[in-house]
């Protein structure tokens, strides 16, 4: 029902996030850019690009559509040093207040300001604004150890089911 | 604290455990005393219109219907006309001789004031001053009272009563007649609650509702099926508690439904919002039995006469609360900047650093756009509204400002 169909939706729309263009032919091959989208059982996702070595955290659309409308983002400073698992910040809704913890480890680039004045940014699926922060990563290789958008699916599905 | 990880968020929500947060619910369930969740007349109506049930006081209720979110049914309810089940609430009947001298020994209200159908908010308590459950009360002819409870205090509030009756009527106190003392299990109670709530249950009976103001009762018909009517609720709004026999809930539910959309059903989500809004405590996080009806700014309901007379059970410490500065926590109201303080948030005196007390329930209000909250403060100055406080959420510490409540002005229906 409900869960099921929300957990497809997402899945669909990172897909789409993450096809973007690949390097010129005389770059070389090591300097591609891949970028790969995996999410955790705690509802986050990571776009990672290889080339940047950024991987951009958001709230899968799951997530944002059990939440209901949030009123509020906490988010962490630019230039913390956060490691796998750390809280980095909060989501509030009106329904309740969530922990967001980090997907992956690095140095916090850029966090979303625009979710200040704007949290409701999280809640419209399909709209590229709703990140919350990029992180520079210690350890690119934490990303593969994070489900694909088949096992978060299936976690959804799992979920909604027990 | 109820801050949790977004997965449990989730989660929670899904498996229901989530009203106003994680932890309040945990807290109702085990108030329920089975494992095994009752349901009420209307579970199958709620089921087959969408509802998501969650475990609730022992009960598996409605938090909302398909899509309709939190925010636009609480919106729905202070606009329009939204329908309540809570049919989980203990309704009770009390009567007997001697039962208004019983219901003001175990209540601090001037009962005897009240004239015929008229009710009041009231409180339970305990031979500390503590408060066992709150309780709207209304007054019927013959000495029969019609008594409302909350469904999370079932388990206590029946066996405090059955002792008290036992007491009571072993005493020469029921000299006046023995008091009986009725459950009407299985009994509907619906809540019709809006600005849009009179008009639209008037299409329903021949009764003309406006001889019925604010906190006044009465038997009707609809449909052929006699039915008590109570104006009031806990939404802030004018609306109306419906009592109906069981084997008629469902039927007349159906028919005040309707199925042009005219009136939306609303769940325990939107019932959060729109009591805290409306200033309103729910027991087991508001209102406990460490608390007295002073504390919790519930002066009001305890009687002049009630004060002289020291009648009632718990009545040392509350009147001794009653004097000047002599109640050693305060609720208050707080308006909150940034994030939002939920239960269990520290409150804290700006310049001392000391911390006064806790938040008991907050929400980003629907209807203000800002962050309400109420919560318990040790008694000084800083209970005034207007005063500046501090509130801690994940560490930090946010601007509070003493907000006299309700938060959003109540429009009840007074003639």
């Amino acid at each position: 029902m409900f869960t099921g169909r929300l957990c497809r939706a997402a899945a669909l729309s990172r897909a789409r996030i993450s096809s973007r263009p690949v390097a010129l032919p005389f770059v070389r091959s090591a300097y591609r850019s891949i970028v790969t989208t995996r999410y955790t059982t705690d509802h986050e996702s990571v776009v990672f690009d290889t080339e940047t070595g950024v991987g951009t955290i958001s709230i899968t659309d799951y997530a944002q559509s059990s939440l209901g409308d949030v009123v509020f983002v906490e988010l962490p400073n630019v230039g913390t040093t956060v490691n796998q698992g750390d809280q980095i910040g909060a989501i509030e809704s009106v329904k309740a207040a969530s922990d967001i913890y980090a997907p992956v480890s690095g140095i916090v680039e850029e966090i979303n300001k625009e979710l200040d004045d704007k949290p409701g940014l999280l809640n419209k699926v399909d709209d590229e604004k709703g990140w919350l922060c990029k992180v520079k990563l210690s350890n690119p290789s934490e990303v593969e150890g994070l489900l694909t958008a088949d096992a978060y699916k299936a976690h959804c599905e799992s979920e909604g089911s027990s | 604290m109820i801050q949790t990880k977004l997965a449990t968020t989730v989660a929670s929500s899904r498996v229901a455990l989530n009203v106003a947060s994680r932890r309040n619910c945990l807290r109702f369930m085990s108030g329920g005393g089975s494992s095994e969740l009752r349901k009420t007349g209307l579970y199958d109506f709620h089921v087959a219109r969408g509802a998501k049930m969650v475990p609730f006081a022992g009960y598996s209720m409605p938090l909302s219907y398909g899509d309709v979110g939190q925010v636009a049914s609480h919106n729905n309810v202070r606009n329009n006309v939204g329908l309540f089940d809570v049919g989980h609430m203990v309704q009770h009947i009390i009567r007997g001789g001697s039962s208004l001298k019983f219901l003001e020994w175990l209540t601090p209200s001037s009962l005897g004031s009240l004239s015929a159908y008229q009710s009041t908010l009231s409180v339970l308590l305990n031979e500390q001053g503590g408060i066992i459950d709150d309780t709207v009360i209304c007054r019927h002819p013959e000495a029969t009272w019609y008594v409302v409870t909350n469904a999370g205090r079932r388990d206590e509030d029946l066996a405090w009563l059955q002792a008290r009756l036992k007491e009571w009527n072993e005493s020469e106190r029921s000299m006046d007649g023995k008091v009986e003392h009725e459950v009407l299990n299985d009994w509907g109670l619906i809540a019709l609650q809006g600005p849009k709530a009179a008009a639209h249950l008037q299409r329903f009976t021949d009764f003309d509702l406006s001889t019925i103001t604010f906190g006044k009762a009465a038997y009707l018909s609809i449909q052929g099926v006699r039915v008590h009517v109570a104006r009031g609720g806990y939404t802030g709004e004018d609306g109306f508690e419906i009592s109906i026999p069981p084997a008629d809930t469902v039927e007349i539910t159906s028919l005040i439904v309707g199925t042009d959309g005219a009136v939306q059903l609303a769940g325990l989500g939107a019932r959060d919002s729109l009591r805290l809004e409306a200033g309103m405590c729910l027991y087991g996080h508001d209102l406990d039995e460490q608390t007295s009806p002073v504390e919790a700014g519930l002066s009001w309901l305890i009687g002049k006469d009630r004060r002289a007379s020291a009648d009632f059970i718990g009545a040392q410490t509350v009147l001794k609360h009653l004097q000047k500065g002599a109640c050693p926590r305060k609720r208050i109201g707080l308006i909150v900047s940034g994030a939002p303080a939920r239960e269990g948030a520290k409150i804290i005196h700006p310049d001392s650093e000391e911390e006064l007390g806790t938040v008991t329930s907050g929400i980003p209000s629907p209807t203000l756009g800002k962050n309400i909250a109420m919560g318990y403060v040790k008694n000084g100055d800083w209970t005034k509204s207007g005063s500046k406080l501090l509130v801690e959420v994940r560490k930090k510490v946010r601007e509070a400002v003493v907000t006299k409540m309700p938060f959003v002005p109540t429009n009840y229906f007074r003639g």
